[in-house]
């Protein structure tokens, strides 16, 4: 209800349409969700909804739980010892914690782009081909369809189409991060996991990236984690705002930066703490 | 600024030490002193073999078969030693290298941090590295021979004894054994400087974690598994003690060619010369010979393991 | 399950795979299962050699052998008056090897016993030492005065009417080189490793830290060829003693395998002493060697300890370069006879001994003994380590 003066914050990314009505709209479900490293609780009581088709935004300071929270959602706390977890996420109906759940079909399914480049020390090509080499294709043809079209859809096929064979290690950071996200959507994944995917990245590359997502977002669902508040809103359609291992409010973006409900909202992004 | 009393050591306004320290230059002096002399242990070693073995050595010493005669410097040679002692380490390689690269995998990659068994088995990878020579051959002609060997002639029947006894495949297991530590701890260091990075990415893809090892962390792995597989045949190559039992012998007519043949081996030959020739001063360039045959096979494998893992290391780091 | 998009050829997220888990990828599971099952193998070794070490000397640890060349007769009628475990010593046999023989073997056995002991020579009768068991802990520990000899003394001489399996000698030989290695090679590599990993500037550490390791990388036997035509000559004239290869230069021929070793993880260890530490005493006006003595080298003086242990460990388990230039088996406490050691005895001697009797069982046990002295001096020095380095990287940062 506070009405904030926010300095110029420009909303490009047209917002998002109301969510298609019917079901299984809510893609990703958190309910009740605490997470324990060891003694100490990480996540408290997450409760939260997450749309297909859309690109939500975690922000926060730092050490507030978002990127754990992201990290739930494929599973890759379970590489963690010592990580317990109470409360269920639950992914197009299904809880992905139960007992009958392969975490590496989950994965599969839930793609993930990490803040650190990370691309294999192998050839472009051999970087995507890898998961889908993986999963049993094989035949040439469709391996070269196959990375032709991620790399497209990364914003990347004209700048590497004639050294695909060459080591992905040799290209500058923006495009090995790019690498990375062709290599995470060759596999078509349902949604897509961004843990802060430009904060290493120059202004230059960051903007391809932000408008990489804007497209890849009308196929797939992208959350990403963030700890640039103007990025959020650029690019972003909702935003869950954390700190300390809580949600404090989640809401429309435009909402979010412009009357935020919580106080503890207003002041992190109004930048008075963060 | 001058009247305050505060004249600590430094006298006025420059910083120069008052005397000559004494203690400074005597320690570093003393360290430093130490540290040359082990060097100069190690080229006074090498020099010596080197300039003495130089002469003795020619292509027929290192192709000719000799008779029972080792002693004759003009119809000796050392074939079969050079053979007897390549045939055995590369047969131990083909088992300490599956088994240590299992073990190092396990150690880094499956096994839960803190647990106890987890210490243990590092525990007895360290301890092995330190048990004696002389009772890995023990271990060799006690298990291996009399346990392994016999059985085994018991259950295929042999007419004569062939398995019972000392021989290649045998004093290769016992070396196996020995050098088991060596590959573990190289495996281990090149294991683990693969940024982690690099197996996220591959698990967040929907590998499994056996995909994972099989084909990202092993692949970056091999030049350093390469060079525990170097260090452990260097190591192995020199080690007398352990075959005494097992499997070398003092002549042989005829080389090596099955895994229950015995052998001869060059460091053997080195002891045989140098404590069982009639004549030292006429053997002295022979065994100088053999022993810069040896010198040059382990010590420039080791060298060559170490210049190898230098330059991995500096590969690795231009990945973090 | 609920359908959430309806491209064709996309899997649904309503299909997250039923009966899944390990149980959907056996194979995996059991390779990691095999993977844990070959990592046990160092263990499963350790354990081994102590098993097959131990269990060929098994008799002579429970002094159930008998050595003594004269014993008394006993009738062939008086066969079945003994009991198993009577008869099976007197006739010499393992369990085994009793249990596959029926009565008419083991009366003929007796039968040539019989000759055997009848054809003993009278004088050598009634030596009192020839009824003996020479392989009694009494006899391979104590000094015992045998006949001929003017006061008991500690002898091993394996060869012979009346076998002497006295250690002490031998104990005595492996102490002796071993200490001389340590005192000549510990200073030098101590020293040498707090100059390389304090003082030293880094362009030469790099260097030399590798240098002082490769001299592991030759191998033992060189090191006795060295120490066999070179060594012994120098020191001679050195030193100007009477014997020209004794225990003196064994030792020190030893000193030049243990250096590696101790200096490797002497280094090691102070290099694990935090920076904060040198930079803490720098900054309070110390120089470099100030801060190396003082507050350095005590930090990690539980390593460099660790370090001169399995040195030790290393030295009394040399064979090679003692056996090269000590061959003669005199004994005798002076560092400047030759000595025999327990590592050296065992390798020389084994090929001699009979499989079984009671020479070769005290070489295995000697072997036993040694495996136990270096793994206790291996689990010290390992924990000393780990428990210095859990230390120092606690207060890291």
């Amino acid at each position: 209800m506070v009405e904030t003066v926010l300095p110029k914050i420009s909303f490009a990314a047209p917002d998002a349409a109301e969510p298609a009505a019917g079901p299984s709209a809510q893609l990703i479900e958190v309910e009740n969700l605490c997470l324990f490293y060891g003694p100490s609780k990480a996540l408290k009581d997450i409760h939260l909804r997450i749309n297909e088709r859309v690109v939500t935004a975690f922000i926060g300071p730092s050490g507030c739980g978002k990127s754990t929270l992201l990290r739930c959602f494929n599973r890759m706390n379970d590489l963690i010892d010592g990580v317990r977890i109470e409360g269920s996420v639950r992914i197009g109906g299904h809880d992905i914690h139960g007992p009958d759940v392969d975490v590496i079909e989950l994965r599969k399914r839930v793609g993930m782009v990490f803040q650190k480049s990370n691309p294999f020390p192998k050839s472009i090509y051999d970087n995507i081909a890898y998961a889908l080499r993986l999963q049993g294709v094989r035949q040439k043809s469709g391996l070269d369809a196959i990375v032709e079209e991620s790399l497209r859809r990364a914003a990347l096929w004209e700048e590497v189409k004639d050294r695909l064979h060459t080591s992905a290690l040799g290209l500058s950071g923006g495009q090995q991060q790019r690498v990375c996200i062709a290599r995470a959507i060759a596999i078509k994944p349902e949604i897509i996991l961004m843990d802060e995917p430009a904060s290493a990245l120059d202004p230059i590359a960051t903007a391809r990236i932000e408008d990489l997502i804007l497209d890849l977002k009308k196929e797939y669902t992208i959350v990403i984690v963030t700890h640039n508040m103007q990025q959020a809103a650029r690019i972003s359609d909702f935003t869950a705002f954390f700190y300390l291992g809580e949600l404090i409010e989640f809401d429309r973006t435009r909402k979010i930066f412009t009357h935020p409900t919580k106080k503890q909202t207003e002041d992190y992004v109004t930048g008075r703490f963060g | 600024m001058t009247n305050a009393a505060t004249t600590l050591r430094t006298s006025g306004r420059h910083f120069r030490a008052e005397r000559f320290d004494y203690g400074s230059f005597f320690f570093t002096g003393l360290t430093g002193l130490a540290t040359v002399i082990i060097l100069a242990i190690l080229a006074t070693i090498l020099l010596n073999i080197l300039l003495n073995g130089w002469d003795g050595l020619s292509w027929r010493f290192i192709s000719t078969i000799p008779k029972k005669d080792f002693f004759d410097p003009d119809t000796t040679g050392i074939l079969p030693m050079i053979i007897g002692t390549t045939f055995r380490v590369l047969v131990m390689t083909i088992f300490v290298i599956p088994v240590g690269v299992i073990t190092a995998v396990y150690l880094t990659e499956y096994a839960p941090h803190n647990s106890p068994l987890t210490r243990i088995i590092r525990g007895a990878v360290n301890n092995l590295a330190g048990v004696p020579s002389i009772v890995f051959g023990l271990f060799g002609a006690g298990f291996f021979i009399n346990f392994i060997g016999r059985n085994l002639d018991v259950a295929l029947q042999s007419a004569k004894p062939t398995w019972g006894q000392p021989a290649l495949v045998w004093a290769s297991l016992t070396l196996a054994v020995m050098t088991l530590p060596v590959v573990i701890v190289a495996t281990e260091e090149s294991l683990k400087a693969i940024p982690p990075g690099l197996r996220e990415a591959s698990l967040a893809l929907g590998a499994t974690k056996l995909e994972t090892i099989l084909k990202i962390v092993l692949p970056q792995a091999l030049p350093g598994i390469m060079t525990g597989g170097i260090l452990a045949v260097s190591r192995a190559a020199g080690e007398v003690a352990p075959i005494l039992f097992t499997g070398v012998a003092y002549y042989m007519a005829s080389l090596p060619t099955r895994p229950t043949d015995q052998f001869m081996d060059l460091g053997y030959h080195v002891y045989v010369l140098s404590t069982q020739s009639p004549n030292i001063e006429a053997t002295r360039p022979i065994l100088y010979a053999t022993v810069l045959v040896l010198l040059v096979l382990t010590f420039a494998l080791n060298f060559g393991a170490i210049v190898i893992r230098a330059r991995v290391r500096k590969k690795l780091r231009a990945l973090h | 399950m609920q359908r959430l998009h309806q491209d064709k050829g996309r899997r649904t997220l309503g299909w997250l795979g039923i009966h899944r888990g390990h149980r959907a990828r056996p194979l995996e599971w059991v390779v990691e299962k095999l993977i844990f099952g070959v990592s046990l193998s160092a263990i499963l070794v350790i354990f081994l050699i102590f098993l097959f070490v131990a269990r060929e000397a098994l008799p002579i640890f429970l002094g159930r052998m008998d050595s003594a060349p004269v014993q008394r007769v006993i009738p062939v009628e008086e066969m079945d008056k003994l009991s198993p475990e009577e008869l099976r010593r007197y006739l010499d046999l393992t369990e085994k090897q009793q249990a596959r023989m029926d009565r008419e073997t083991l009366r003929s056995l007796m039968e040539i016993k019989l000759e055997a002991l009848n054809e003993i020579p009278e004088e050598f009768r009634t030596d009192q030492d020839a009824r003996l068991n020479t392989t009694q802990w009494r006899y391979l520990l104590f000094p015992h005065q045998w006949t001929e000899y003017s006061k008991p003394e500690y002898i091993w001489q394996p060869i012979g009417n009346i076998r002497k399996y006295n250690v002490v000698p031998l104990i005595v030989g492996s102490l002796k080189t071993t200490l001389i290695g340590l005192i000549f090679s510990v200073p030098l590599a101590v020293l040498a490793a707090i100059y390389v990993s304090q003082l030293a500037r880094p362009r030469v550490r790099e260097l030399t830290k590798p240098a002082i390791e490769l001299l592991s990388g030759i191998p033992s036997v060189v090191v006795g060829v060295f120490a066999l035509l070179v060594m012994a000559t120098v020191l001679q004239r050195l030193f100007g003693y009477e014997t020209r290869l004794n225990a003196f230069v064994a030792g020190i021929a030893l000193g030049f395998a243990v250096i590696p070793i101790v200096f490797s993880i002497a280094e090691d260890a102070l290099t694990s002493v935090p920076q904060t530490y040198t930079q803490g005493a720098l900054a309070l006006g110390a120089s470099k060697w100030q801060a190396a003595w003082q507050i350095v080298l005590p930090a990690a003086l539980p390593g460099v300890f660790a370090a001169v242990v399995l040195g030790f460990g290393r030295a009394i388990g040399e064979t090679m370069i003692v056996l090269m230039v000590c061959s003669a088996s005199v004994v005798s406490w002076s560092f400047f006879d030759s000595a025999r050691s327990i590592t050296t005895t065992i390798a020389a001697e084994m090929a001699e001994a009979v499989a079984g009797g009671p020479h070769y069982r005290i070489l295995f046990m000697l072997g036993a003994v040694l495996f136990a002295v270096t793994f206790l001096a291996n689990l010290a020095g390992d924990l000393i380590i780990h428990r210095l380095k859990g230390r120092l990287e606690g207060q890291r940062g």
